[in-house]
């Protein structure tokens, strides 16, 4: 029993590694995320799975797809960027709209926020794949889901016996 | 044309508007063609261009869609600088590559942070694309040539609206 713990324990750490690995590889906090709404349809769906990297002098340009928060709220969201202004030392203003929205989203800013900063950026889409993400959105709708899902994983590697 | 607004859209302070009209051509070629070569023509003319543009096979078997988009880039003393979507447009698989769209107006108000548009003669405009794969990489391309609109150094008084 000792052996199959130990077992259990080197896979969940592993997984952290990478995670984190990841992490700062791209210098971002959340590297891959998944697409919540239709509001970049149809080039992304929601269940969509997005990789995305934040490199600091990354410059932000206009049609790039940027992943934000908007301050106060946890909710990343996933548009493109329409205009930005920057100025000589660096700082940077910019507004996003979905490819579905009819509007920019300076409805979704802040009361009385017209601009992003840098600072709300989570990271740029670089990469993408369809439909892998909807697993997350299944386990955060359906609970149950999500705990049945991993107690039969712990009872796998538990009751797994080595030949 | 250039007036001088509020900037109704977002802050309330009085801001350069930019008006541009235009026409765009643009053929996709899915061509056995392998040059590499993207041209880009460009005839300015008062207040509208004509934008002819040759992309070789973009569209190929991993291809779902392509997000083009005309951008304005120019510098002004307020900052170094800016970059304002003009107009853009989603091109499926599958759909009409020949794209000829004459005498277009602006989808998107080109509203300059300040009024850095007045006199400003070296206002460019760029097409670019986003390829969208069906599973992979999101690359980000900008056609070769540009072409610039240099605006008036007085702004337009309104006579409607």
């Amino acid at each position: 029993l000792y052996y199959q713990v130990l077992n259990f324990a080197m896979i969940v750490s592993s997984a952290l590694m990478i995670w984190k690995g990841l992490i700062v590889v791209t210098g971002s906090e959340s590297p891959i995320v998944v697409v919540l709404s239709g509001s970049m349809e149809p080039a992304f769906h929601r269940g969509d799975l997005l990789f995305l990297t934040n490199f600091h002098d990354d410059p932000i340009r206009a049609g790039e797809i940027v992943v934000f928060k908007v301050e106060g709220r946890d909710i990343p969201i996933v548009h493109r960027v329409i205009k930005i202004h920057e100025k000589e030392n660096g700082n940077i203003k910019f507004l996003t709209k979905g490819d579905n929205n009819e509007v920019d989203d300076r409805g979704l800013y802040k009361e009385g926020q017209n601009w992003l900063e840098k600072k709300d950026v989570v990271g740029r889409a670089r990469g993408f794949l369809p439909y892998v993400g909807m697993v997350t959105i299944i386990m955060n709708d359906y609970p149950k889901f999500k705990y049945a899902l991993l107690a039969v994983m712990g009872a796998y590697v538990l009751l797994k016996r080595e030949s | 044309l250039r007036k001088n607004v509020e900037d109704f859209t977002g802050p309330r302070e009085r801001s350069d508007l930019g008006f541009v009209t235009f026409d765009i051509t643009a053929d996709i070629l899915n061509g056995k063609n392998a040059s590499k070569n993207k041209t880009r023509l460009f005839k300015y003319n008062m207040v509208f261009f004509l934008t002819r543009i040759h992309l070789q096979s973009i569209f190929d078997w991993n291809v779902k869609q392509l997000f083009l988009y005309l951008s304005a880039e120019y510098s002004t003393k307020n900052n170094a600088l800016n970059q304002v979507v003009l107009w853009d447009k989603i091109m499926l698989r599958g759909d009409n590559p020949r794209l000829i769209l004459k005498d277009m107006k602006s989808k998107y108000f080109f509203f300059d942070d300040g009024n850095g548009l007045k006199g400003n003669r070296n206002v460019t405009l760029t097409l670019s694309w986003n390829v969208v794969p069906n599973a992979g990489i999101l690359p980000l391309v900008t056609g070769s040539g540009h072409v610039s609109v240099p605006f008036p150094d007085t702004y337009e008084t309104t006579k409607s609206y």
